[in-house]
């Protein structure tokens, strides 16, 4: 299973942090400083997976944003690049030629979308269409209540 | 009260701060805002004062004041509440905290929502960070939500049950009756968390993997829906790259590999599909090289004919041509754990594995070292060692010191010629002398005094070498010892394979004393060139300059060195008739583990006598079951995994050091190699011997025996039978110190036959306290699937009094109940 996603700018700023295994914020922080040094670090032409702990890190960069997933041991490596991609796949979809900056004004959306694509460090479908309309109509249904409510509530 | 600025509005704010200190203080602002509107319980924006404070929280802000607020947005009615409300729990309670347990309710509420969505979201929170007590309270609802026709929910039901089971794994068993149709479902989503599922539950309980290989018959139905996705058309909601839904693909091969491991009738049943997902898939793409990926480790891990065999490894070995670095990475890492088992069809591929030694990429660079190592045999040693004499040369330092040690080790094994192995040694302490590990020097010395025909030739390269650099002191170390024992050959210029040269006894003493005062060199290496400068008192002529030397010696700050001189001096003034008794050559000497069976006998409280007797016969020819014994036990290149979970010892050489334990045992190794096989014979009689007095099998309880004691450190093993597994016997072992100081960075390390497994488990800590005032416990687990007669190697590491102590030892008294 997946154990943690880390997103951050090249300035090793984080955008989106998804925890699948229960760590304490302090934990949690020194991972992220840790893990965000050594990606960084990296140069251009190295492979995109590092053993780091006792986990194997795939990371991959998509234009300003590193997409960083700690995998175990019997994961497949090569999979998880992939889960990555359909990942960055679904939120161009959704917002239409996804930049770092709608990530981070919408990065509620890019959880939900997140919450829809793996559930628990899985992928919970791997239908892209599948995803996506789940997303479109938990949408609406926000919409719908929030509709009403303007609608009928009295102004404030 | 104005209404709270929107989410985009104080995220659109908090970018234009140019400092830190001015990010702090909106934050701040906007924290005491939050704060307040909290206090005032307004339900309207509770919502959107969340999000804001979730958007701080990630920026590195404390956000705890906002987790009962994340509570009450989750049992409000608003969808828009309850998703920023969910979001909020899983960003900021995690089991830890108190709160967490406060949710509980409202998840069952909304598991039972009409809503799917809302559904949704407590299934997706429960799977990811549900505690143990939350998930033993909800599993009910889980499992009732696994039957539901809803395959929106029913995925999600799936993964949310892997979450249970592993939180709770007693829970498994609730989830089984669910499980029974979950693969003829045509939805890929619930397809795929399925078999996660029935993975998870497999990876988790024997019992289950037989249940499901024999009841279910599983392996058929995967096999099925494989073959269907392979051969299905064109099918554009699952398609990657031309390849139908590579994420079930990839989990139903690993399902198999679990299934059919060990297992012959199942992996029958699935070598045709893997024969086909093997050959028909697209390479061009990231996605086919990881449905083969993992095609191949399936076929490595289950009981695949050989042909397929062979299929996977040359898959790996186009892997290695593959231009994709990540490629090339997966390739190595999957062919270091084949080497082992499939050693001749690896060694096909050899040369483009060495290829890889010049890539750019430190990962690669050092897999490519551990395999070029688990490749190195009798017939292409010279080669590799080119290759890797090269690598050394020129690798990062990081490389240099498990480089250097898996030369030694190989050398030592495979070495040619005395003269290659000499060459080869010389050539890694003039490289990399400065990273060969500290017990190399002992080592080396040894194979040197044992090469006595290469005597000459030794010291002359050493001193040479020692002309040009005097900086890497393992490299100086022995040098020095050479010239020591030595001295009189490189004066004598007798050296037959190469040009001798012509030096004086004043050049030799000129560079030895240079050693003596240069600050490069270390104590110890001073240590070892005053003690070649005496030496060579018996061996040279000019005794009146090293009576000089030693006597200056005589008063030197360090005080090792100030007493080796004084002994010295001593021994000029007083003791000059013993002189050249105790300056003479060394005679050669034994590698220590040949000691070793012979001391466990001698100091074990529990010696049978017989096996006394049995050390002294003859070597005489061995009879056919002693020849398969000998075979049993020739673990050659076939290493025992031992799998060490505690101390630091580096990974690349742990696997060299099992090598260096089993080397010994092999008989049929080349014949400058420094195991002596004279002691074997004595061993496998002893095995065989000790047998007849143990005809009566104990009820139960397994005598405690003494498995090694020297020099004040004593080992104890106790024995347990494991309950679920009659073939695993659970040893501890309990190691006492009778001297009067500690034994620090106490390791144990144990190799076993092949036919058994070993697995170490964690020592209790690694000092061994003084005069037997404590102990260290470690635990070890044998299985002994053969009922085959357990010996064991063991090699004990620790330092006291400040130097390092190591040493090997056989254990082969292990009373048979012990194995039986």
């Amino acid at each position: 299973m997946m154990q943690f996603m880390l997103l951050f700018s090249r300035q090793g700023k984080l955008r989106l942090q998804k925890w699948y295994v229960p760590l304490s914020d302090k934990e949690k922080k020194k991972i992220t400083r840790e893990l965000v040094q050594t990606v960084l670090a990296r140069k251009p032409k190295m492979c995109s997976f590092l053993e780091w702990r006792d986990l194997k890190v795939v990371y991959k960069r998509y234009a300003s944003l590193y997409f960083c997933c700690a995998v175990e041991n019997q994961d497949n490596e090569l999979i998880t690049l992939e889960i990555i991609h359909r990942y960055v796949e679904l939120l161009d979809k959704y917002f239409g030629s996804v930049c770092e900056l709608d990530i981070i004004f919408n990065f509620e959306k890019a959880y939900f979308i997140l919450d829809e694509f793996l559930l628990g460090g899985e992928a919970q479908e791997t239908s892209k269409k599948n995803v996506l309309k789940a997303i479109e109509q938990a949408d609406l249904l926000q919409e719908n209540v929030d509709f009403q409510t303007r609608l009928f509530a009295a102004p404030t | 009260m104005p209404a709270p600025i929107r989410l985009r509005e104080l995220i659109r704010t908090i970018r234009t701060a140019r400092t830190q200190a001015e990010e702090r203080e909106m934050i701040q602002k906007e924290c005491a805002a939050i704060r307040s509107s909290f206090r005032e319980e307004d339900n309207t924006y509770r919502c959107r004062n969340v999000a804001k404070l979730l958007y701080m929280h990630m920026l590195g802000y404390p956000a705890h004041f906002g987790q009962l607020e994340c509570l009450k947005l989750i049992a409000s009615q608003k969808f828009t509440d309850k998703r920023i409300g969910y979001l909020g729990a899983m960003l900021l309670l995690d089991e830890r905290q108190d709160v967490h347990l406060l949710m509980t309710n409202c998840i069952k509420n909304d598991l039972n929502h009409s809503t799917q969505y809302v559904q949704g979201l407590a299934l997706c929170t429960l799977g990811c960070m549900g505690s143990s007590e939350m998930c033993r309270d909800l599993a009910g609802e889980v499992e009732k939500l696994l039957k539901t026709s809803n395959s929106y929910l029913r995925k999600k039901a799936a993964l949310c049950a892997v979450h249970v089971i592993r939180k709770v794994p007693e829970l498994m068993e609730m989830f089984l009756p669910a499980t029974k149709n979950l693969l003829s479902e045509k939805n890929h989503g619930v397809l795929h968390t399925s078999v996660v599922l029935l993975t998870e539950m497999c990876e988790r309980s024997p019992d289950m993997l037989a249940h499901f290989r024999k009841n279910e018959k599983l392996v058929p139905q995967l096999v099925r829906i494989l073959k269907n996705l392979i051969m299905s058309g064109y099918s554009p909601e699952h398609d990657v790259s031309g390849i139908s839904d590579p994420f079930l693909q990839v989990r139903i091969l690993r399902l198999l590999r679990i299934l059919g491991k060990s297992d012959d009738d199942s992996s029958e049943a699935m070598n045709d599909i893997l024969a086909q997902v093997a050959t028909n898939t697209e390479t061009s793409k990231n996605v086919g090289n990881a449905i083969l990926y993992e095609t191949v480790l399936t076929i490595m891990d289950i009981k695949s004919e050989s042909g397929l065999r062979v299929l996977a490894i040359n898959i790996l070995g186009r892997f290695l041509l593959n231009n994709d670095k990540n490629i090339r990475y997966v390739a190595l890492t999957s062919l270091l754990k084949t080497v082992q088992t499939d050693h001749n069809a690896v060694q096909r591929h050899r040369s483009t594995i060495v290829d890889c030694l010049k890539d750019l990429d430190v990962s690669i660079k050092r897999r490519a070292m551990e395999l070029s190592f688990a490749l190195v045999n009798g017939n292409n040693v010279r080669g590799m060692m080119k290759e890797l004499l090269y690598f050394l040369d020129s690798c990062d330092p990081e490389f240099k010191a498990d480089c250097a040690s898996g030369v030694f080790l190989a050398a030592e094994k495979y070495a040619p010629s005395k003269r290659w192995h000499i060459d080869t040694v010389m050539r890694v302490l003039t490289t990399a002398g400065s990273y060969v590990r500290d017990d190399s020097v002992p080592n080396l010395i040894q194979l040197i005094t044992n090469s006595v025909e290469m005597h000459a030739y030794t010291v002359q390269r050493l001193y040479k070498a020692l002309l040009d650099d005097i900086s890497q002191q393992p490299l100086v170390q022995v040098a020095s010892w050479c010239i020591g024992e030595y001295g009189d050959l490189l004066l004598s210029g007798q050296c037959e394979e190469e040009e001798p040269i012509q030096v004086t006894e004043d050049e030799v003493l000129d560079v030895l004393e240079g050693l003596l005062a240069s600050n490069l060199s270390t104590p110890v290496t001073r240590g070892y060139s005053l003690t070649a400068i005496m030496k060579l008192s018996t061996r040279f002529s000019s005794v009146n300059r090293i009576k000089k030397v030693v006597s200056v010696y005589g008063s030197s700050i360090d005080v090792e060195l100030q007493q080796r001189a004084v002994e010295y001096n001593a021994l000029f003034k007083k003791y000059d008739h013993m002189r050249p008794a105790l300056l003479e050559r060394m005679p050669i000497m034994e590698k220590t583990a040949t000691n070793g069976p012979s001391e466990i006998v001698q100091t074990n409280g529990e010696a049978e006598p017989s096996a006394v007797e049995a050390k002294h016969p003859p070597p005489v020819a061995q009879p056919a079951n002693q020849a398969n014994d000998l075979l049993d036990l020739l673990g050659g290149n076939d290493v025992v995994p031992v799998i060490q979970t505690s101390m630091p010892t580096k990974p690349a050489s742990a696997g060299g050091e099992l090598l260096d334990l089993l080397g010994d045992l092999s008989l049929s190794g080349p014949a400058p190699a420094p195991s002596v096989p004279s002691s074997q014979p004595p061993f496998l009689l002893d095995g065989l011997s000790s047998q007849p007095l143990f005809n009566d099998i104990a009820p139960a309880g397994i005598p405690p025996m003494i498995a090694y004691n020297k020099n004040g450190l004593k080992i104890d093993f106790t024995f347990e039978r494991a309950n679920p597994n009659p073939n695993v016997a659970v040893i501890t072992i309990h190691a006492t110190n009778s001297t009067e100081s500690e034994m620090t960075e106490f390791v144990f390390q144990a190799a076993v036959p092949k036919t058994f497994q070993l697995q170490l488990l964690s020592p209790s800590s690694n000092v061994v306290p003084a005069l037997n005032q404590g102990s260290v416990t470690q635990v070890i687990r044998v299985l002994n699937p053969q009922k085959q007669q357990l010996r064991m190697r063991i090699k004990l590491t620790y330092t006291h009094k400040g130097s390092p102590v190591q040493d090997l030892s056989e254990v082969n008294n292990f009373p048979p109940q012990s194995w039986q």
